[in-house]
């Protein structure tokens, strides 16, 4: 149990994916000009991260890795190398599942979501998820709390950065600067900042 | 519609409509593999060939994919495409597939790769669409390639692991940077190159969203 806290807590504040492996930042950065439309995208991914992590793990257990095909008669068979194909299906699929879920049962969630819903798939977050649970040889239990640690930590980040380029807005920029340019330095000042979590062992 | 020249599609993403300063496209791997100059032309040459590639099979097919499940089929071509880059990576320079991680993989979701397929390869004959993706893997490895130099040159004084300007610690008078080697530096780097970019072309300059009333007494602002 102190294991699965610590990981939760390593996942979202020292391996931050928005502001310490720079995941997707095409999103963080064009979908950041208000808090609640950053507030609704970073809930999304919170929720699809935390079903897509668990269900590549449970993929990546049974049928892909080395020798994970023993109980269909096939021990020496190796699928990881199909890994990447898979999870982009799996999250594909699943995000129009969540779609279809969401519309026909909680309509005002799927309609303050809107569009951002199936942004979400190309959304590199979630692919890395899957890919770091791959490498670090998450089990089942663990990946469910890294999808859900990292889905928070990167909704955490782009919520604080709506925060400050709210007020930003406001401010005398350079004329270069204004736009993406100062919103660069904003995010190095920021990350900067959550660098000095690096140092916490847990 | 009018067809842009070939010259026009290798040619623009370089400086007038750069994916990464302009676009907003395909930052993530920009950040993660720029500390040194090896992995970022490694990351570069894969992008450019993925994103080439895609645009060239998807444009080829692009008459016979029923609109509703062009997203699928353009997710497979190019999850295939980087699946072969990450066999030949693994094959050939298992180092650097190491220190690249997870950052080939996410070929797959950056958006240049998608974002070109979608923009350009779904209306454009295939060659041109080809050229096309070779322009926007030049104008994103040109960026790569400045950021992996400024920082491995001023942050470690080498150049592909080769030592360029001699350090204090072996005898030398150049005390290197160690913020150009954090993460956060390749964020700053990016918005000054963007600031210099714009300088220079000043069509790209953002509107504000709010302009400054002008100061009426001197005794403002005290």
């Amino acid at each position: 149990m102190e294991h699965l806290i610590s990981l939760f807590v390593r996942a979202i504040f020292i391996e931050n994916m928005a502001l310490s492996f720079f995941l997707g930042m095409c999103s963080f950065i064009a979908i950041s000009k208000k808090v609640e439309t950053a507030i609704s995208l970073g809930i999304a991914v919170v929720v699809v991260q935390t079903i897509t992590v668990p269900a590549n793990n449970l993929m990546y257990t049974y049928l892909l890795r080395d020798g994970a095909l023993a109980w269909a008669g096939l021990p020496d068979l190796d699928l990881s190398y199909l890994g990447l194909l898979s999870y982009i299906g799996v999250i594909a699929a699943i995000v129009q599942i969540l779609e279809m879920l969401l519309d026909k049962y909680m309509p005002s969630l799927y309609h303050a979501l809107g569009i951002f819903l199936p942004l979400i798939t190309v959304n590199c977050v979630i692919m890395a998820g899957s890919l770091f649970m791959v490498e670090r040889d998450y089990n089942l239990s663990e990946s469910v709390v890294y999808g859900l640690g990292s889905g928070i930590s990167w909704a955490l980040a782009i919520a604080l950065l709506a925060g400050i380029r709210e007020k930003l807005k406001y401010s005398d920029i350079p004329e270069g600067l204004r736009g993406l340019g100062i919103t660069f330095i904003t995010i190095g000042l920021m990350s900067l900042g959550f660098m000095s979590y690096s140092g916490v062992q847990l | 519609m009018s067809h842009p020249t070939m010259k026009e599609v290798l040619f623009n993403p370089v400086f007038a409509n750069n994916p990464i300063a302009l676009q907003i496209l395909g930052i993530c791997s920009a950040l993660a593999v720029t500390s040194n100059l090896n992995t970022a032309l490694v990351m570069s040459i894969a992008l450019t060939l993925v994103t080439a590639f895609s645009n060239l099979f998807i444009s080829m097919i692009r008459l016979h994919i029923p609109s509703s499940i062009r997203m699928i089929v353009q997710m497979v071509i190019i999850a295939s495409l980087v699946i072969l880059v990450d066999q030949v990576l693994r094959a050939y320079a298992f180092n650097i597939a190491k220190q690249l991680s997870v950052f080939v993989g996410l070929i797959i979701t950056n958006c240049i790769v998608m974002g070109r397929a979608e923009g350009f390869a779904m209306q454009n004959p295939p060659l041109l669409s080809f050229l096309d993706g070779i322009g926007n893997g030049l104008g994103y490895s040109a960026m790569l390639l400045l950021l992996g130099v400024i920082r491995e040159l001023f942050g470690a004084g080498k150049l592909f692991g080769i030592d360029i300007i001699p350090l204090v610690k072996d005898g030398g008078w150049y005390q290197p940077n160690g913020l150009l080697l954090l993460p956060p530096s390749a964020f700053f780097l990016i918005g000054l190159i963007i600031w210099a970019l714009r300088q220079w072309r000043r069509n790209q300059i953002e509107p504000a969203a709010f302009t400054l009333a002008h100061q009426v007494s001197d005794k403002e602002g005290i």
